[in-house]
This record gives C-alpha cells, sequence and structure tokens, in this order.
C-alpha cells in the first residue's frame, strides 16, 4: 500500500539526514510540514481523477440506457445507504476533531477520535457486506447489466478505499499510543485526516448518483 | 543507513554492497538504480524487435510462427512502453540530477522514493512472470480482444497498474521537491530548463496515470466479472475503452519525452557557449505542451467512428501540440546561432535528437490531419512517425544525457571517439530502420501485421540490414561507456554553469556541505556563478 509507504517516509526523514541538516533552511519541520501536505494533495488529485474514470463511465452509461438506471437505482436500499452516508460525514467530522485535538496536545481526545473513526468504517464495511450479499443471493453480481457493473465497480472501489483508510488510521492510533505524535509533529495525522476526507467525499457523490438516481 | 555522511566521500563509495544500494534513500544512487533497470529492459526489449525486424527479412515465416510473432511485437511494446521509457528519463535522470540542479540535499520524500523504486522493481517482476503465458495484444490491450484473448492479459495489466504507482509517487516526489526545495536565489525564473521539463512530466504522472490505473482495472473486472463496459453484447462499448486508454496514453507520449527536452536544453547552451536563448519561452512551451496533451487523445481514434465534430477538434488541437514544440526547436537552433559549437558525443546527440525529432513532429501533423490520417492509420507510416519521435527523441535524448553527465555520475571520463563512432552508427542505423517505413505505410503496409506482400519486401530488408547497423552502434556504444578511459573526472570537465558541476564528480552523498545561494542564472556563459560559501 503506497499510501501507508507515504505517511511513514513523513515520519521519519531525521533518521537518514545528519545533524547538519537542522541547521540549514532546508528540510526544516515548517518545511516538511508544507511539503507533506502539499504531496497529500497532490495525491488526492489522483485518486479524483482515479474515481472520474468511473464517474465518466456512468455519466456515459446513463445517457445512453436511462431506463435501466433508473430500474437498477430503484432497487437499491435507500435506507442502508443512507445510513452508511450518515456514518462516513460523521466519521469524517471525529477525524477532523482528532486533527484539531493533536494540535492543542489533547492526546486522549485524539486517541478516542480516532477510535470512533474506525469503528464508523467498520459499520459501514458490514453494511456494504449485508448490502452485497443481499444483492447477490437475489443473483445481482457485477456483469447482470452496465449499472450493476456501475453499481460494483464504483462501490468496489470505494470499498478497498475504506479499508486503505482504516489501516492509515489504525497506524496512526498506534502511533498516539507510542507517543509519536504532539503539538510539534502532527504532520501524519493531517495527512491521515485528508486522506479519509477524500473517502467520505467520494461516498458523497456515489450516494446520490447510485441510490437517488 | 549509515547515520553520518562525510562530504569526502563520493555518494559511489558511501556504502558498499547490495543493502547499500537497494535500502539506500540516495537520490543519486536511485537514479543510477533506475538507469540500469530501464538499460536492461531497453536491451530485453530491442532483442525482440531484431527479431521482430528480422522475421520480416522474407514475406511469409522466417524465423518464427505468427502466435510468437504477436507475443513478441506485444513483448517490445509493452516493455519499451511501460519498463523504459514512462520511468525512462525522468526517473533516472530526475532522480539524479534535480536535487543536484536545485540545490539539495536529496528529493523532499527520500523515502517514499525508495519506495517508488521498490514498486517499480514489483511492477517489473510481475511483468516478468506474466512472460510465462505471454500477452499477445499488443501493447495498447484493446478491447474486445484483450478480453477474449486466451492469453495472460491480467497479469501484465495488474503489472502495468503497480508501475503506476511508482510514475504517480515519483510525479509527486519531484512537484513538491521543486516547489520546497529550491536552493536561495534560485527563483523559478531562474530553474534549470531541466527541472521545468522534469516538473511538466511530472504534472503528467500525476494526472494522467490515476486514468490507466483505472482503465487496467476495469479490464481486468471485465476478463473476471464479465463487467460489460467494453463489450458490445452487453451494451458496453469497446471505443470507450480506446478513449480511457488514450486519455492516458496519450500524455504519456510527452511523459516520454518531456524530459528528453529538458536534457537538450541543457546540453545545448553548454557546448555551444552561449546562454539559452528564449529560457522563458522553452520552460513555459513545456507547460503549454503539458496541458494541450490532455486534450488530444481523440486523434489516435479518427477511424473509429467517433462523431465528425469531434475528430474535427481532435485534429485542430493536435495541430496546436505543434507550436510549443516548434518554439523549442526554433529555440535551440538560435541558442547555437553563432555559438562557439563544439560537437562533443552528448552534443552530437542532441543534435542528432533537433534533426529526427523534427521528422518525427512534422510527421505526426500527416497524422492529425483527418484526411490524410484515413489512408495512414495503422499502416508503417504510424511506427516510423513514432520511432522517430520515441528513438530519435527520447532514448537520443537520454544518450545524451548518458553521455554528458556520465563524468558526474561516475567519476570517469569515456572515449570520446569511440563514443562518435558509435553515434554515426546509430544516427545512420536508426535512419535506415526506419525511413523506409514511412514509405511502406503511404504504401500501404499495415503495422502488426505477420506477412507481407512480396512487392513490399525490399523496402523491408533495407529496414531489417538497418536493425544491424543500429545493434553494432549500442554495442560499440556500451563497449565505450563501460570502459572508461580515465578513472579520475575533474568537477567540471564541460564548463557548464550549472549547480551539479560546482561540487566533486562525482558527488558527495548530500550533494551540498553548505546549501549555495544563487545570484545568477546557470545559462549566464561570460558572468561567473556566485556562491556564497
Amino acid at each position: 500500500m503506497p499510501f501507508m509507504k507515504f505517511v511513514k517516509s513523513l515520519a521519519l526523514p531525521s533518521e537518514m539526514l545528519p545533524p547538519i541538516i537542522e541547521e540549514e533552511s532546508h528540510f526544516d519541520p515548517e518545511t516538511e510540514h508544507s511539503a507533506a501536505k502539499l504531496g497529500m494533495w497532490l495525491f488526492l488529485a489522483t485518486e479524483l481523477l482515479l474515481f472520474g474514470g468511473l464517474f465518466a463511465a456512468y455519466a456515459i452509461f446513463r445517457a445512453k440506457y436511462p431506463e435501466m438506471f433508473l430500474e437498477g437505482s430503484a432497487s437499491l436500499d435507500v435506507v442502508l445507504g443512507t445510513v452508511n452516508t450518515v456514518i462516513l460525514i460523521f466519521s469524517s467530522y471525529t477525524v477532523a476533531i482528532a486533527v484539531s485535538a493533536i494540535q492543542e496536545n489533547r492526546i486522549r481526545l485524539v486517541k478516542w477520535m480516532l477510535w470512533i473513526t474506525i469503528i464508523c468504517a467498520a459499520i459501514f464495511a458490514v453494511n456494504k457486506y449485508f448490502e452485497y450479499s443481499y444483492k447477490i443471493s437475489n443473483g445481482i453480481t457485477p456483469g447482470t447489466d452496465i449499472f450493476y457493473s456501475i453499481y460494483y465497480a464504483a462501490t468496489g472501489v470505494h470499498m478497498l478505499h475504506v479499508f486503505i483508510g482504516m489501516a492509515v488510521l489504525g497506524v496512526l492510533l498506534k502511533k498516539v499510543n507510542e507517543g509519536r505524535y504532539h503539538k510539534g509533529n502532527f504532520t501524519a495525522i493531517e495527512i491521515g485526516g485528508l486522506y479519509w476526507h477524500l473517502v467520505d467525499l467520494i461516498w458523497i457523490y456515489l450516494f446520490p448518483l447510485l441510490y437517488l438516481a | 543507513m549509515s547515520q553520518s555522511h562525510s562530504f569526502d566521500k563520493s555518494y559511489l563509495e558511501d556504502g558498499t554492497g547490495f543493502k547499500s544500494w537497494f535500502f539506500t534513500h540516495d537520490h543519486k544512487r536511485l537514479g543510477v538504480m533506475y538507469l540500469w533497470a530501464i538499460g536492461i529492459f531497453f536491451i530485453l526489449a530491442a532483442i525482440a524487435s531484431f527479431l521482430i525486424r528480422f522475421e520480416h527479412l522474407t514475406p511469409g515465416q522466417t524465423i518464427v510462427d505468427a502466435q510468437t510473432y504477436n507475443v513478441l511485437f506485444t513483448l517490445h511494446g509493452a516493455v519499451m512502453v511501460f519498463l523504459f521509457i514512462v520511468p525512462g528519463v525522468a526517473a533516472s535522470f530526475g532522480n539524479f540530477l534535480i536535487p543536484l540542479m536545485i540545490g539539495a540535499r536529496d528529493v523532499i520524500f527520500p523515502k517514499l522514493n525508495l519506495y517508488s523504486f521498490w514498486v517499480y522493481c514489483a511492477g517489473a517482476i510481475i511483468f516478468l512472470i506474466a512472460l510465462a503465458a505471454p500477452a499477445d495484444t499488443g501493447w495498447t490491450f484493446y478491447t474486445p480482444y484483450s478480453i477474449d484473448t486466451g492469453a495472460n492479459v491480467i497479469l501484465v495489466t495488474f503489472g502495468v497498474f503497480v508501475l503506476g504507482f511508482s510514475s504517480i509517487l515519483t510525479g509527486i516526489n519531484f512537484i513538491v521537491s521543486i516547489h520546497k526545495l529550491r536552493a536561495p536565489g534560485l527563483t523559478w525564473d531562474r530553474l534549470p530548463l531541466f527541472c521545468w521539463a522534469a516538473y511538466a512530466t511530472s504534472l503528467l504522472q500525476v494526472l494522467a496515470t490515476p486514468v490507466v490505473g483505472i482503465t487496467l482495472l476495469l479490464l481486468i473486472g471485465e476478463r473476471y466479472f464479465g463487467l460489460g463496459f467494453f463489450d458490445p453484447a452487453k451494451g458496453g462499448d469497446p471505443v470507450l475503452f480506446q478513449h480511457f486508454f488514450w486519455f492516458y496514453s496519450h500524455p504519456a507520449v510527452y511523459i516520454m519525452i518531456l524530459p528528453a527536452m529538458g536534457i537538450i536544453s541543457e546540453v545545448i547552451p553548454v557546448f555551444s557557449r552561449k546562454p539559452i536563448f528564449g529560457y522563458k519561452a522553452i520552460a513555459y512551451s513545456s507547460l503549454a505542451i503539458a496541458l494541450i496533451s490532455f486534450l488530444v487523445w481523440g486523434h489516435h481514434m479518427f477511424v473509429s467512428g467517433q462523431s465528425k465534430l469531434i475528430n474535427i477538434i481532435f485534429s485542430v488541437i493536435t495541430f496546436a501540440v505543434a507550436v510549443p514544440t516548434a518554439i523549442k526547436v526554433f529555440n535551440w537552433l538560435w541558442t547555437m546561432y553563432k555559438g562557439s559549437i563544439e560537437l562533443s558525443a552528448a552534443m552530437l546527440y542532441s543534435l542528432a535528437f533537433i534533426f529526427l525529432f523534427t521528422i518525427g513532429g512534422l510527421t505526426g501533423l500527416f497524422l492529425g490531419a483527418l484526411a490524410a490520417d484515413v489512408h495512414l492509420h495503422d499502416t508503417y507510416f504510424v511506427v516510423a512517425h513514432m520511432h522517430y519521435v520515441m528513438i530519435g527523441g527520447t532514448v537520443f535524448g537520454l544518450f545524451s544525457a548518458i553521455h554528458f553527465w556520465y563524468p558526474k555520475m561516475w567519476g570517469k571520463m569515456f572515449d570520446e571517439f569511440k563514443a562518435k563512432i558509435a553515434f554515426v552508427l546509430i544516427f545512420i542505423g536508426f535512419n535506415i530502420v526506419f525511413f523506409p517505413q514511412f514509405i511502406l505505410g503511404t504504401l500501404g503496409m499495415p503495422r502488426r501485421y505477420f506477412n507481407y506482400s512480396p512487392e513490399f519486401a525490399t523496402l523491408h530488408q533495407i529496414s531489417t540490414y538497418g536493425t544491424w547497423i543500429l545493434g553494432i552502434g549500442f554495442i560499440i556504444m556500451l563497449y565505450a561507456l563501460l570502459r572508461p578511459i580515465s578513472n579520475k573526472a575533474e568537477a567540471n570537465p564541460y564548463k557548464s554553469a550549472s549547480l551539479e558541476w560546482a561540487m566533486p564528480s562525482p558527488p558527495p552523498t548530500l550533494n551540498f556541505e553548505k546549501i549555495p545561494t544563487l545570484t545568477a542564472s546557470t545559462y549566464d556563459y561570460g558572468t561567473k556563478l556566485e556562491q556564497e560559501a
């Protein structure tokens, strides 16, 4: 998982540089912080383009087969989808609290918020599991028609991002427990939070496109 | 990793053995390892191309059967594109040079840089495993054939997907490094043009690669689950695959060529002893090329049945790409005008670049013209055009870089005379291989065909003989480079004003003991580059 490596790569830059670096203006904490954020935003841009392909496919096929999309959309479970949307938006809120709390050195609050975020992600995944298995038991699989193919492809790729996000948050939580992050070193939590917001944001677009069409 | 690095030792002497290289964070070592990796894949894919040409010595079967032939051109194309030329100049010389040129100790995310290299290795290994049941789709993986074929498409496309991560992460590293790590005084309008080119390349890598990523994921999903997006029987559209594919792969050709253009912009002023002409025009034209390149992908599909209006729009925008490209060529020529030109091996490759790339670029306009393209589409004309741009352009640029920065990279000097002999053979051989292919294409010889009509035999044979001259040229070049004549290189043998030459050859691991402060452009020949100690 390159993203994990990305996060890790930011945590240990001083290890490979000799003390002389600290006297110089480059690679100072300020530069590192802003560089990490710029790098993360660029990475988020790549994620948007990755999903951009799916959104483009959605637009093309919806224009081609409007009835298929209306029928398919009506067959999806709006209640479950709405619950998942609320859960993800709430988890974005908790991760945002974690990012601001670490800057005030409120470590206990950070731990709580990261835990809640991870649990929200897990609930999302469980809901999605029930949703998938219900569909599959009714014989609706990828390839049933174009709408369901898009549904499975888009939510599947998104689900993958939820799992990666859980792993990222888990690593952050572990390091918070080890006392690695504090007021003076919170970059990793901030960019991890950015990633989680992206996972949330993608879903905010997927939900109306698929469930409320 | 050793904790302290001495500034008396070069990066090559700072630690020996496998681990000191494979776990290094040093951008220079990573650049060197990329160079070796792409070099090996270049040789592998080149051998495939020699076999392809040998097969065409006679009509019908010469040495391999039709299926093996399909595998060979797929292998050649896929390895050349995804393992050699896309990472190519950017990953090797970009890594080696960018921190040196911007006055930094390393790229901004050194560990991420190492991981990018590992991801590249992983992608390469997946690629090599896939050779067990090699794909026969051509490097473009066009549907519906890539869905139906029994060959191992999934593994190859997964390899490309993994390589894409390497490309994206390297791109992010370069962009952020250039933003955040420029030495004091190194303003954007003093930034070396290679860095400008690498910056534009990185933008393309970051913005285009994810799209091919999702495309290849969907192709894998198509084969595994029968998603149907690209399958007309399920209401999908095979042309959609082509749109997705070229949305990446057209910008990707600029990922291949832009860093090479950056190299030419560095080499020409040094061996003309003149400041670069039109610095800003060259810098901004790199960005213009990057921008326009996103809007021309449809010119690969003029005969696919897409709308006529779209065809016209894509054609017009395709012509527009020629403008920033021509701006570069004219500025290079003006840089040489009344200069004191020294024909070193590096300079010869750069001059050949201008000559061959111009041919490649102008024949691209033939293909961008709708009426001409209907005739020339999928013929050898396209093959010749593409190779004039990719070999005449990128590979000659890479060779120029290998010769030019050889003293800096290895701390040794090669034999200019042998290198020049190699250059002459490569230049002549290349033209003998590919110029006849323009003629073959206009006569109607389709690309990728195993067999051909007897009237094409002469031109095919000339082309094949050319590969032998080309091959001998490559071998002499390798010999000249692997057998240095001196083990001691000066810090600045070519009297360049650029920052990377202001340090010992080869540089120490952390490059700069003191971060330099720049007070002038690095192209100001005649004014002395000042550095505050």
